[in-house]
């Protein structure tokens, strides 16, 4: 028990890793791409360790197939980018979606379009949350905002994952991929997986033969199919929504932001505090299931929400279909490397009030 | 009365979707065949294509996984990795293999991964319509090449196996055809070969087998036939290539 208490000083690229890893993940596939790669390079060093499989694939199409051969085969696996590298991997997160698979994807967001940059940013949410492929699909993405949150919410991913047989994303930034911050590791109790994966290709030895895969040819097949997922995406809609919530009570200004853009908002909130300034914050944890029930306890009718991010009023159109009401919901973002500080954010909330 | 001649356990008791004189159904039961005779039914895990043969495990009695469009050698790569003790081949076409799939194939051979890939070279695109494949012969008319593949315009007849062949991790490369009884005895003996050459851990095993495409050639099964002895196989030499 004392050796789980230990600080270790780590950045989030690797306390993902780490989180990963203390889930059961055995199997990782990754191509080397800024501002996440100490996560491979970490997987490279400790998945031997451990009795896993660590390959550096020969492109991210390489790698994202085999997270889909590794699932398929029963492993628990993962693959890591950054925004481009997640662009490519798009085809074969598909697929993971059609085949019903477990898998977790980390997204280590940079600047775009195109090459873009390789400073922090949140431009990729609506990829994340929108199902970034083909087809109606959706993954399961959570956002971490501290390096400690993305160990633990890279546990959770692989939790989310083997339940609902879907993949999980993990949707960070440059800035906390790569920060260092110290991380407690903490005990798997309330994460085993204990998911019976009779679906896995092991070799038909006394059983019918298992097949995966998302094509289904004869004509209603994959309406029906398509129907089921979305009888399984509202399930995890009614159960998985995740956030915190800060201040919401007595709140005349709500900021609504996630990842690193929560921890700059959280100091904004603070300081409006003290100047007298009512303000609360929302921090969706999953950015899908999008949490509405965070917005469902609104104080008051004349209570305004900010919503912050380091894109262009894309979480903007989550918090818009939630609240519903135009003249409720303002707008702070910058993207392409700008982050929005803890002064534009005190500005723009006194402009508002 | 000896019953010497049925259908293998490995091979499910359906009718396949194949146009009539087409080699893929062969292939399948070579296949078959020959998990059968190395009694490994139980074992095998077969990554499908996208192509023709994309519901080949509607066909065969054994663990399968489909694979996006080229990336059967990724996703045979992690199923081989994750379960060693299990045979994993890949059944790609040309296209599959050597077009859209190319730096995966080149990867996976390079790695030497214990994998055995059974490759289908019939010099066309067939479940998209017969467009040109990475294999069509120059002069050769397809959908996307009505004058004939001009090599100015579309370069020439991609000789992957011999390309493979160069890669150290490569163990044994293998080209057959389907042209004639003989031929398909010899077929089913390299592709034995390949996969003893996996229960042996001795690394990347390929056959290619030229295959007849009658819809797309635009000939009868039986000049099909013909059309790999005088023509296809002159480009592509059938024998042992490493």
């Amino acid at each position: 028990m004392k050796e789980l208490r230990r600080k270790i000083l780590i950045t989030g690229n690797e306390a993902i890793a780490e989180g990963a890893l203390d889930a059961g993940c055995r199997f990782y596939a990754g191509y080397p791409i800024t501002p996440q790669n100490e996560l491979p390079a970490y997987m490279s060093r400790r998945m031997p360790q451990v009795g896993g499989i660590f390959i550096q694939a020969e492109s991210e199409l390489a790698a994202i197939n085999m997270v889909f051969g590794a699932s398929a085969a029963g492993a628990l696996a993962m693959t890591s980018s950054s925004s481009p590298g997640i662009s490519l991997k798009q085809e074969g997160i598909s697929y993971i979606a059609g085949a019903r698979l477990p898998a977790v994807i980390v997204n280590i967001m940079r600047g775009g379009p195109g090459l873009g940059n390789i400073w922090p940013a949140q431009s990729d949410y609506f990829q994340a949350t929108k199902s970034g492929g083909h087809g109606d699909y959706h993954c399961l993405v959570l956002a971490p905002s501290t390096v400690q949150e993305a160990y633990e919410l890279a546990k959770l991913a692989f939790y989310l994952a083997e339940k609902y047989r879907n993949p999980a994303m993990l949707l960070a930034d440059g800035m906390l991929g790569q920060m260092m911050e110290p991380l407690v590791k903490t005990s798997n109790k309330e994460y085993k997986l204990k998911f019976k994966k009779d679906w896995a290709l092991t070799g038909c030895k006394g059983r019918a033969p298992n097949i995966v895969k998302s094509f289904y040819m004869r004509e209603g097949d994959l309406e029906r199919f398509n129907l089921t997922l979305q009888k399984h995406y509202q399930l995890i809609q009614a159960k998985e929504e995740r956030y915190e919530g800060l201040f919401l009570k007595d709140a005349q200004i709500i900021l609504v932001a996630y990842g690193t853009m929560a921890r700059i908002s959280k100091v904004a909130l603070h300081t409006l505090r003290k100047k007298g300034i009512k303000a609360g914050l929302i921090r969706p944890i999953t950015l899908w299931p999008f949490p509405k029930k965070a917005f469902v306890a609104k104080p008051s009718s004349k209570a305004r929400y900010l919503v912050v991010e380091m894109s262009y009023g894309q979480m903007l159109e989550d918090v818009l279909l939630t609240v519903r009401d135009k003249e409720q919901v303002e707008f702070l973002g910058r993207a392409g490397g700008g982050v929005p500080s803890e002064e534009e954010i005190i500005k723009k909330v006194k402009k508002i009030l | 009365m000896n019953k010497i001649y049925s259908r293998p356990k490995a091979l499910k008791d359906v009718s396949t979707h194949y146009c009539p004189g087409c080699g893929h159904g062969i292939a399948h039961r070579l296949i078959a065949e020959v998990v059968d005779e190395l009694g490994i039914r139980e074992q095998v895990i077969a990554v499908a294509p996208v192509g023709c043969a994309v519901i080949a495990y509607d066909y065969w009695a054994f663990d399968c996984s489909e694979a996006a469009h080229g990336r059967a050698l990724a996703v045979a790569t992690a199923i081989k990795r994750v379960r060693p003790e299990t045979i994993v081949f890949t059944y790609q076409g040309d296209g599959d293999l050597a077009a859209i799939g190319t730096n995966e194939t080149i990867h996976a051979a390079n790695r030497g991964e214990n994998l055995t890939v059974i490759f289908i070279n019939n010099a066309v695109y067939g479940m998209t319509g017969g467009q040109m494949a990475p294999t069509t012969l120059l002069g050769q008319k397809t959908a996307t090449t009505p004058l004939g593949r001009d090599a100015q315009l579309q370069g020439y007849p991609l000789k992957i196996s011999e390309l493979l062949a160069q890669l150290p991790g490569v163990k044994y490369v293998q080209r057959t055809s389907l042209q004639s009884a003989q031929d398909i005895l010899k077929t089913k003996q390299a592709i034995k070969e390949a996969f003893k050459n996996q229960m042996n851990n001795a690394g990347f095993s390929l056959v290619e087998i030229l295959s007849p495409c009658p819809t797309y050639w635009g000939l009868s099964p039986l000049k099909s036939l013909e059309w790999i002895k005088d023509v296809l196989s002159k480009e592509f030499p059938l024998g042992r290539i490493k």
